[in-house]
């Protein structure tokens, strides 16, 4: 991220590192993940140590150190989910595309990312394929939310 | 833009004026707009609508409204007319002509797009059907009628007039004393009664009188949507109880507000951030609220995704910058708390009774629930809870009840029942935090005191229902496995217990559990309860516990016999496809990964059990039920 951008997010959220979690989520929002050398910057503009960066970084589920995937497969595993079978759904896409949650294929393709509830129950098992709700799913269906990706 | 309210009347007078704009002269179409209902496609809807009744000359005669959650998800996207109460459920794009020229110009019923019970009997009207019909919507009221980003909208319902009536007649100390003879509980879990809290709030010391008062919005439970519903579907309740917190707990001194939001409910967060605007346009947030000398404003924080930052003094850690850490609660948060000022948190769904409180008096709301809270706040449970009921029950949604209703009602009355006819087994309540309870126990009544008694609780409002094809044991390494991932790992009694009690289940799950096992976890669980600081570990082992008390007899068949009745163990069960049921369609062969399933066309195929790996495809493609789990 170019300082520039990095200076106006900053700047919205207001410098002092109680924003930090509000600005890492933001960097995040528009890189897809927290880049290494982003968080070194923003270490110094902020005057705070990075080890307390990397903590709120780790700690947080929402956040990925990693380069993500170009699409991003969110399987929900909330318990009305999980009685409902998403375990299967996470070995299937695990299966397929040869990746662990928090995974990325190598071609920069997919991610496999797990959520513990959007609470969205009554549509469970839940699969969010780049921020869209596919409800109800079972293989046949995941199969045919995924078919486009292996095609492209 | 409107000019600012500068008091009471004024506000009254505002709402004169937008109740009468805002009160439909002819027909409305309300339509869910809530996670669930966007899901199915809602958003859709209501630009089609529009048009459809342009092209009938009705655009004028009929006022179509997007909504909060309506609560019956199952059935989404649902759309109703009123004043006729018409719900038409499961409504597609395709569906719009009809119901625009049949039911909105000719006033006509449309058989097929309303509710039918299991029986197959059709209901017309919302208020009848089964699910709406027992139960007691007063936090709801409002979240089907109402537009959530119209300000207008909830004012003209009677919105923030109990603001009005404090900030213009009421003394700090005369809310807290109503608050407190209410009954008023803490709806995030832990019971504990509001109006305490907000006295012991007000009595701390504040050199320079900063008081925080923050919504607890970071419903982590995993299967628990009611304080999302609320905070999409209603946000200004919740700021107004907040409002009002604020002039009880703080004034005259400096109150500030936060509302900490799940990082997973975008949707909250944008109609949460629309509702503070719109609240500081028309003076209800800013300097000298109604004239009344208060100046208050709420921010809103977008949390990270960790399930303890729902703890109190986690959360206040993470507003603060930190990483969500607990701490020893010797000095309680309401003396110092958020950057150690005296700080009040509630829940959503505790914010959002305050109003009704103060509108409609204590003595209507504490003749609602269980118990007598008259000399003491701990005395029973008063006013509705909402619970999100979901896993194997036929009509998943939100539901609100009167406390003191029983499981049964819930689940059967409201719920309709197990899904395909299937034996009840388990009630989750509490989320990870609760426990799971058996038939045995479904006539029980629901409130804070029996669920815990019961060795669950009432926690933020999951319940999530599970049938004969649950196993109990997966179920307690589910949430063991949970908690140990989301434990903060700051005790060692939590972070390597929980760790622990999560590898010994995944040793009977896998099959290769012990006998001694049983009493190896009971210790452990005992330790981890014991020596833990928060309440995360306090409960993390209920789950455990007590499917250990109530489904004692399923764990010992996966360790003596290796038998997992539900058939959901992986390594116990296997996969059969019945002779007399295949017709022999191949297409179970052509979607298995293994590709360990023969037979010819027309003929029974055969699965390959050393090549199986259970993953079940063929099970869910088989369009005759002929694939078996034994």
């Amino acid at each position: 991220m170019d300082s520039n951008r990095l200076e106006q997010i900053i700047d919205a959220h207001g410098r002092d590192s109680a924003n930090l979690l509000a600005i890492l989520q933001d960097i995040q929002k528009q890189e897809n993940y927290l880049p290494r050398e982003t968080l070194k910057e923003l270490a110094k503009k902020l005057n705070v140590p990075l080890s307390r960066i990397y903590s709120l970084a780790t700690f947080f589920a929402s956040f990925s150190l990693k380069e993500r995937g170009k699409h991003i497969c969110t399987v929900c595993m909330g318990t009305a989910c999980h009685v409902r079978g998403a375990p299967r759904l996470v070995d299937q896409v695990e299966r397929e595309f040869g990746i662990k949650p928090g995974g990325t294929t190598a071609d920069k393709k997919l991610t496999l990312e797990t959520v513990n509830c959007v609470g969205a129950c009554a549509l469970g098992p839940l699969v969010i394929l780049d921020g869209e709700y596919h409800g109800n799913m079972n293989s046949a269906k995941l199969e045919r939310v995924l078919q486009p990706l292996k095609k492209e | 833009m409107s000019s600012k309210l500068k008091n009471a009347a004024d506000l009254e007078a505002y709402r004169k004026r937008v109740a009468e704009k805002s009160r439909p002269s002819g027909k409305v179409v309300a339509i869910c707009a809530g996670t669930g209902c966007c899901a199915y496609g809602a958003l859709k809807l209501a630009p089609a609508f529009r048009e459809e009744l342009k092209k009938h000359g009705l655009q004028d005669k009929v006022m179509v409204r997007q909504t909060g959650c309506h609560g019956f998800c199952e059935r989404g996207p649902l759309v109703v007319i009123q004043p006729e109460d018409t719900l038409y459920q499961r409504v597609k794009i395709q569906d719009i002509p009809e119901i625009v020229e049949k039911t909105l110009a000719g006033g006509e019923v449309i058989e097929r797009l309303l509710y039918h019970d299991a029986g197959g009997q059709a209901y017309t009207k919302e208020s009848e059907v089964p699910f709406y019909k027992h139960q007691m919507r007063l936090i709801l009221a409002h979240n089907g009628h109402i537009d959530p980003t119209s300000i207008d909208d909830y004012i003209a319902v009677g919105g923030y007039a109990a603001l009005g009536k404090v900030l213009s007649s009421m003394k700090p100390e005369q809310v807290i004393k109503m608050i407190k003879a209410s009954g008023l509980r803490g709806r995030g879990g832990g019971g504990f009664p509001a109006g305490v809290k907000w006295e012991s709030c007000r009595a701390a010391k504040s050199e320079d009188g900063v008081r925080y008062i923050i919504c607890n919005g970071d419903e982590g439970d995993p299967g628990a949507f009611m304080d999302r519903s609320v905070m999409e579907g209603n946000p200004h309740s919740v700021i107004e109880g907040m409002i009002i917190g604020a002039w009880a707990i703080a004034h005259p001194g400096k109150p500030a507000g936060y509302i900490y939001v799940r990082n997973e409910y975008p949707l909250a967060v944008e109609r949460l951030g629309i509702a503070l605007k719109q609240a500081r346009e028309l003076g209800l947030l800013g300097e000298n609220i109604l004239g009344s000398g208060l100046n208050f404003d709420i921010k809103i924080n977008k949390g990270g995704g960790a399930f303890v930052c729902g703890e109190s003094t986690a959360l206040m850690a993470s507003i603060e910058g930190f990483v969500g850490e607990p701490r020893a609660k010797h000095i309680h948060t309401v003396e110092s708390g958020l950057w150690n000022k005296p700080t009040n948190l509630n829940n959503v769904e505790t914010w959002a009774n305050v109003p009704l409180i103060i509108e409609r008096g204590v003595e209507w709301y504490t003749s609602i629930g269980t118990g007598d809270v008259r000399d003491n706040p701990w005395g029973g449970s008063k006013g509705t809870k909402i619970f999100s009921l979901v896993g194997k029950v036929q009509n998943t949604g939100l539901v609100e009840v009167p406390m003191g209703v029983t499981l049964r009602h819930i689940i059967f009355n409201i719920g309709g029942g197990i899904i395909g006819g299937k034996r009840f087994k388990a009630v989750q309540t509490g989320g990870p935090s609760g426990g799971c309870l058996p038939e045995s126990l479904l006539d029980m009544p629901v409130d804070f005191d029996e669920l815990t008694k019961a060795g669950s609780m009432m926690g933020s409002g999951g319940m999530i229902v599970m049938d004969e094809s649950t196993c109990m044991v997966d179920v307690a390494r589910y949430f063991t496995h949970f908690l140990a991932d989301e434990s903060c790992g700051k005790c060692v009694s939590c972070r390597e217990g929980l760790k622990q009690l999560s590898l010994i289940l995944q040793r009977i799950c896998d099959g290769q559990g012990r006998p001694q096992d049983l009493e190896l976890m009971e210790s452990l669980s005992e330790t981890i309860r014991e020596a833990s600081l928060c309440a995360l570990g306090q409960t993390a082992t209920n789950p455990l516990d007590s499917t250990l008390r109530y489904f004692r007899e399923e764990y010992i068949e996966h360790i003596e016999q290796k038998k997992c009745r539900a058939g959901v163990c992986k390594s116990l069960i296997r996969f059969r496809i019945l002779a007399d049921k295949c017709t022999g369609c191949m297409l179970c062969a052509k979607k298995c990964p293994q590709q360990c399933i023969s037979g010819e066309k027309k003929k029974p195929h055969v699965i390959d059990q050393s090549k199986c790996i259970h993953c079940g495809v063929c099970r869910d493609v088989c369009n005759f039920d002929a694939v078996v789990v034994e």
